[in-house]
């Protein structure tokens, strides 16, 4: 039998790890638009802040900041407890991966949708004020419609590069793909075969993604003339 | 809230020099984390120029597999690739009789292996983007003086493309310096190893994976200011016109 009918469970890590980066898009997603929002605004500190986010993640090796949030953020968690007199709580490996990926894709899709939002024409933005929109529905109606087009190739990168970082999260206890393939290894003593395959279903997630994104980049293009040569 | 004393008391263990060096290595921690970039940089740069030449090349046998091979190692993760290398090849008895098994049983050996091939995929793509991008001018000149094909590849096309490659090259070397992070995960002491050891002795997580994440940032900052200075120097061509 293929791996020792050890295939269904790396499937099964591969459920997880689509999950893990799909729930962490959102989140990147959310922190991302917050993140371009405060280095656009007008006020310095909210420009300091963002600018301090994105240049301290980007800095910083993934893997490092998974430890640092993880472990760290795991012992600030039971030391606050401690201190209140409640009992340690459990912290749920997922939510804590999906945070961790998030936050640090965050950063990367800060510098995403900065660029695209300043893309934007700003007639646009002051029609809608002139319409008298309120600044977050002219935000969400005018400014990000628009800027989908300018933001996806770099988040289609930002993408990719997320769900290939999920390998690193078994370090921090997830029953992921590559945690797996561990014990898959170990008892089938077929390393090699099982590496190929979890690297097989990473392409094709990559493979998927690609096609998927350019399909949306051709579908927010409309309209846009393209040079012919 | 810092224990300050661990940091300073650890620092010589960070800053490499000191034991957990690995067979074939002489050094762990910044060092280290040195050591393998700079190897991996070299010989991955070494390997993608040639390719950058076979990617961008009319014959589809020689430009069909190098594209396979740019795509399978940006479409997986580098510590798929590390660990197929590391762990993987010992399922095959032919490999592990052969010469080569000393040097592929080491970690050390593994890693700059698999950064290597996963830089140059990147880099190939790097340069034969750039080669692509040469200006038609400068072809056709270098063809009006007679330039065959190989000296107008090494004296025009080669020089400029590696040039004009320069900014999207120093995001690849952050990216690698970065990417060496995932040595530790194959017993290296690299900055990111010698943390995890510290915490693994202490349980302090803030104080190992702080000081690791500080020498990542000033690296990061150091190299970025690097290629400041040398786009200065060699895409000044490129700039705006000066008065």
């Amino acid at each position: 039998m293929f791996l020792q009918g050890y295939l269904p469970s790396i499937l099964d890590g591969a459920m997880l790890t689509l999950k893990l980066a799909g729930a962490s898009l959102v989140v990147s997603v959310i922190l991302g638009l917050v993140g371009a929002a405060f280095k656009l605004a007008h006020s310095k500190p909210l420009q300091w802040l963002a600018e301090l986010y994105s240049t301290l993640i980007r800095g910083v090796p993934d893997l490092v900041w998974m430890f640092i949030l993880f472990f760290g953020g795991q012992m600030l968690i039971n030391d606050i407890a401690t201190k209140m007199g409640w009992p340690a709580p459990d912290i749920d490996p997922m939510i804590a991966g999906v945070l961790t990926i998030g936050v640090i894709f965050g950063a990367y899709m800060t510098e995403t949708f900065r660029g695209a939002i300043m893309a934007v024409p700003k007639g646009q933005m002051e029609a809608g004020v002139a319409y008298g929109m309120s600044p977050l529905r002219v935000f969400f109606r005018i400014t990000v419609p628009q800027m989908v087009r300018f933001a996806l190739p770099s988040f289609s990168n930002n993408w990719l590069v997320l769900v290939k970082s999920t390998a690193l999260v078994s370090v921090i206890g997830l029953n992921d793909m590559m945690y797996k393939a561990d014990t898959a290894k170990s008892v089938t003593q077929q390393p090699f075969t099982v590496y190929v395959v979890v690297g097989a279903i990473y392409l094709a997630i990559t493979t998927v993604s690609i096609l998927v994104l350019n399909a949306l980049e051709k579908r927010y293009s409309t309209g846009v003339r393209e040079s012919e040569l | 809230m810092i224990d300050f004393a661990l940091i300073a008391e650890k620092m010589p263990s960070f800053l490499g020099g000191t034991d957990g060096a690995p067979v074939m290595s002489t050094t762990d921690g910044l060092l280290m984390t040195l050591e393998l970039l700079a190897m991996s940089l070299v010989l991955g740069l070494a390997l993608s120029v040639p390719l950058a030449l076979g990617r961008v090349s009319k014959n589809k046998w020689i430009a069909r597999p190098v594209w396979l091979f740019t795509y399978v190692f940006r479409g997986t993760p580098m510590l798929v690739q590390l660990f197929i290398i590391y762990y993987g090849l010992s399922q095959f008895d032919w490999v592990r009789q052969s010469w080569a098994w000393d040097y592929l049983q080491s970690a050390y050996v593994c890693a700059i292996l698999a950064f290597t091939l996963n830089t140059s995929a990147y880099t190939t793509e790097i340069i034969a983007g750039q080669i692509r991008n040469t200006h038609w001018g400068e072809i056709e000149a270098a063809k009006a003086v007679g330039m065959g094909r190989w000296l107008m590849m090494r004296r025009i096309v080669i020089p400029s493309a590696l040039r004009r490659a320069l900014p999207a090259y120093s995001n690849e070397v952050i990216m690698m310096l970065q990417g060496t992070s995932i040595a530790g995960l194959v017993t290296l002491a690299d900055l990111t190893g010698v943390a995890r050891r510290v915490y693994a002795d202490t349980y302090q997580p803030f104080e190992p994976f702080l000081v690791a994440g500080a020498f990542y940032l000033a690296l990061t900052v150091l190299f970025v200011w690097l290629f400041k200075r040398a786009e200065k120097r060699w895409l000044a061509f490129l700039g705006p016109r000066k008065a």
